[in-house]
């Protein structure tokens, strides 16, 4: 019973996980650049969610599923726009520019978003009264009961949904078949009549948008959000893409899977204070056998 | 070109005046630094030094000042991070300041001592409960709050003697006040013979304390000691009830503040803490309390007052042996009592307050009110 209950809080977590690392997997998968301040672009998403529907509450709609759609098409829409946004005004002028000069831009663009919802919404933590409560209790009572509540099976749902959803996207659709494309060479994809450009802005959005989706599911669980969320989200996000292998699509859902099921066993069966090196240690033994991560591909470089 | 020129001669000019001016206008002030968390995940506390001391030098100017001279309160934020702790005592050093007020987290008050105390700058930390804090034999360095290994006693005390609970979780989220203040009160309860049943530390930063949540689910506790701030415990106290966890919740002073019940929501119904007796109660703060009600429309609530005291101290200290000489000025406090909006403050040799302050509270319906019997 504890197992499950365990396994249960560790899906959850790596649900988040799994939803950020898509975009850092996506954008190092095109243009080779780890981008930093995708922990931002969350962070931003979560912020919009706790507005959108405290706003949703002053304009007298009390139904939290409305409320809870619009929050997250909202905060979807407005945080893909500042992906969009940031990859125009801070990725694109440096295209041809030497590898180290986006990351240092990416950096850059993290310091500048934390500092700017700093100022706008204040250093305060922002609170959200939980919205959707209760949940499931299986089990008997007297001894111990796993509880699942309703919003961790939201998370899982949408989670699981979304991946289905973006993997069905990438394989069928033009947009998909471009992705691909320019993933595996860029020149190549401009010369058959791809618009890499473009291409790459689909990219941010899409990234952009499955974090802020993340950031509503977190702010709605957690119901705490303050400017440097994104920090540790980042991290933990990018070693999670760096587990699956990092430019692959799967690898960062089982990479975020298993690093949210790492730490809640580690937590749980060894002690809460290490689960961290217990996540660091396992990405370092994957990184000693499998360089590239668990699904990561081994393009071969031609001399 | 003669463009640019004109523009550049006019610059040096600016630039000649700008440095001209500063000497010119400036009156003679003594300053005051605040330091704290004014931005970050703590910044409420931040606020609650701030906020008091704010007030404090307003009425201490309104009255005269400190010899004569008026006073300045210059900021110092240093988000609870000792590094930035260190960096921000530096520049204050750099700005001349006579003495500081602060630092929060304890974390940050013993790295920015160090720096104080090569300086010969009175330090008074009106939050900083680690015992380390005052055992340094730094003799320019006093506090007007309790001590972890008061405030530790005072809660296994109620644990073991009101409560009469058994079965002990102990939290802490690894940090120099929350682990110190758990640690304090580990031993506390194992000298009156309750062995904890879990003793974790937890990730400052974190948002899922889920599966720590489950362990103490299956240990299957009566009571959760948690030392640390009121964002964690916020969230764990939260994820507690969600995995329909009943055993009580306990912290001390890192939960001060209402911000704990917005993200906690009704979790943090009955959830109970250790801090001094209450300030804004002593008949001496009712003007002051008064003033932030009705002009600010804040609730001069947790540090707000003991910051106002200490506004209080260092003032009648400097004016009564009309110097501010840092040393000179400690001596006087150490054997001296003071008339504040807290009350009666005496300290001891070490600079600590003379008395524990500490009694426990229970929050309810959102705020806090001290268990009266």
């Amino acid at each position: 019973m504890y197992f499950l209950q365990q396994c249960i809080n560790g899906l959850t977590l790596g649900s988040i996980y799994a939803l950020i690392a898509i975009g850092y997997t996506m954008v190092y998968g095109i243009l080779g650049m780890i981008n930093f301040a995708h922990g931002e672009i969350y962070m931003i998403g979560a912020y919009l969610g706790i507005i959108v529907i405290g706003l949703a509450g002053v304009f007298g709609i009390t139904s939290t599923p409305v409320a809870l759609m619009l929050a997250i098409s909202l905060a979807v829409a407005i945080t893909s726009a500042y992906g969009w946004t940031m990859e125009k005004i801070a990725y694109h002028p440096l295209r041809n520019a030497p590898r180290l000069a986006p990351l240092i831009s990416a950096i850059g663009m993290s310091i500048f978003f934390q500092n700017f919802v700093q100022i706008g919404q204040g250093a305060k933590d922002l609170a959200l009264p939980p919205l959707i409560q209760g949940g499931f209790a299986i089990g008997d009572p007297a001894g111990f009961q796993i509880r699942f509540s309703h919003v961790q099976l939201l998370l899982i749902v949408v989670t699981v949904v979304v991946m289905a959803g973006l993997t069905l996207f990438i394989k069928g659709t033009k947009i998909g078949m471009a992705m691909r494309a320019t993933e595996q060479d860029r020149g190549m994809a401009a010369l058959l009549g791809i618009n890499p450009d473009r291409t790459i802005s689909q990219t941010f959005i899409i990234g952009s948008g499955l974090a802020a989706l993340a950031g509503v599911l977190v702010s709605l669980h957690y119901g705490l959000v303050n400017f440097s969320i994104g920090f540790l989200a980042g991290i933990k996000a990018f070693t999670a893409a760096v587990l699956g292998g990092i430019g692959s699509i799967p690898g960062a859902m089982l990479g975020g899977l298993l690093l949210g099921m790492i730490e809640a066993l580690a937590s749980a069966y060894f002690t809460t204070e290490y689960k961290d090196v217990f996540a660091f240690g396992i990405l370092a033994a994957v990184l000693i056998f499998k360089p590239n991560g668990l699904l990561g591909h081994n393009y071969v470089e031609k001399v | 070109m003669t463009i640019l020129k004109a523009l550049f001669n006019l610059f040096s000019v600016l630039l000649i005046i700008g440095f001209c001016q500063q000497p010119a206008i400036a009156k003679e002030v003594i300053k005051i630094a605040l330091a704290g968390p004014l931005t970050g995940s703590y910044a409420q506390f931040g606020a609650q030094l701030e906020k008091g001391a704010r007030l404090a030098v307003k009425h201490l100017n309104q009255k005269g000042g400190i010899m004569g001279k008026q006073v300045e309160l210059i900021p110092g934020d240093d988000a609870c991070d000792p590094k930035q702790a260190r960096a921000v005592a530096n520049n204050l050093v750099n700005q001349n300041v006579v003495a500081v007020i602060g630092h929060f987290c304890s974390s940050s008050t013993i790295p920015a001592s160090e720096v104080y105390a090569e300086e010969q700058i009175l330090q008074i930390t009106p939050a900083s409960t680690n015992p380390k804090v005052t055992e340094r034999n730094i003799n320019t360095l006093l506090r007007t709050c309790g001590r972890d290994d008061q405030q530790g006693a005072a809660a296994a005390e109620y644990i073991a003697r009101k409560l009469k609970a058994k079965r002990v979780a102990i939290i802490h989220d690894k940090t120099t006040y929350g682990q110190g203040l758990a640690d304090e009160a580990r031993k506390s309860l194992r000298s009156l013979g309750i062995q904890e049943a879990l003793y974790e530390g937890i990730s400052i930063g974190d948002k899922d304390y889920s599966a720590l949540v489950s362990k103490i689910k299956k240990a299957d506790v009566e009571l959760i000691y948690f030392g640390g701030l009121h964002a964690e415990a916020a969230l764990i106290v939260r994820q507690t009830r969600d995995q329909g966890v009943k055993a009580l919740f306990m912290s001390g002073d890192g939960i001060v503040d209402k911000a704990f019940a917005d993200v906690a929501g009704t979790a943090s119904e009955g959830v109970l803490m250790t801090f001094q007796a209450d300030p804004r109660k002593t008949p001496a703060a009712q003007e002051v309390v008064n003033e932030f009600k009705q002009k600010e429309q804040y609730d001069p609530e947790g540090y707000t007052l003991v910051s106002y005291a200490t506004v209080q101290v260092l003032a009648e200290t400097y004016n009564k042996i009309n110097s501010t000489n840092s040393i000179k000025a400690a001596q006087y406090m150490k054997s001296h009592v003071f008339d504040t909006v807290i009350g009666v403050i005496r300290f001891d040799a070490k600079g600590d307050l003379s008395t524990s302050p500490y009694v426990i509270y229970r929050w309810h319906n959102g705020t806090y009110a001290e268990i009266t019997n």
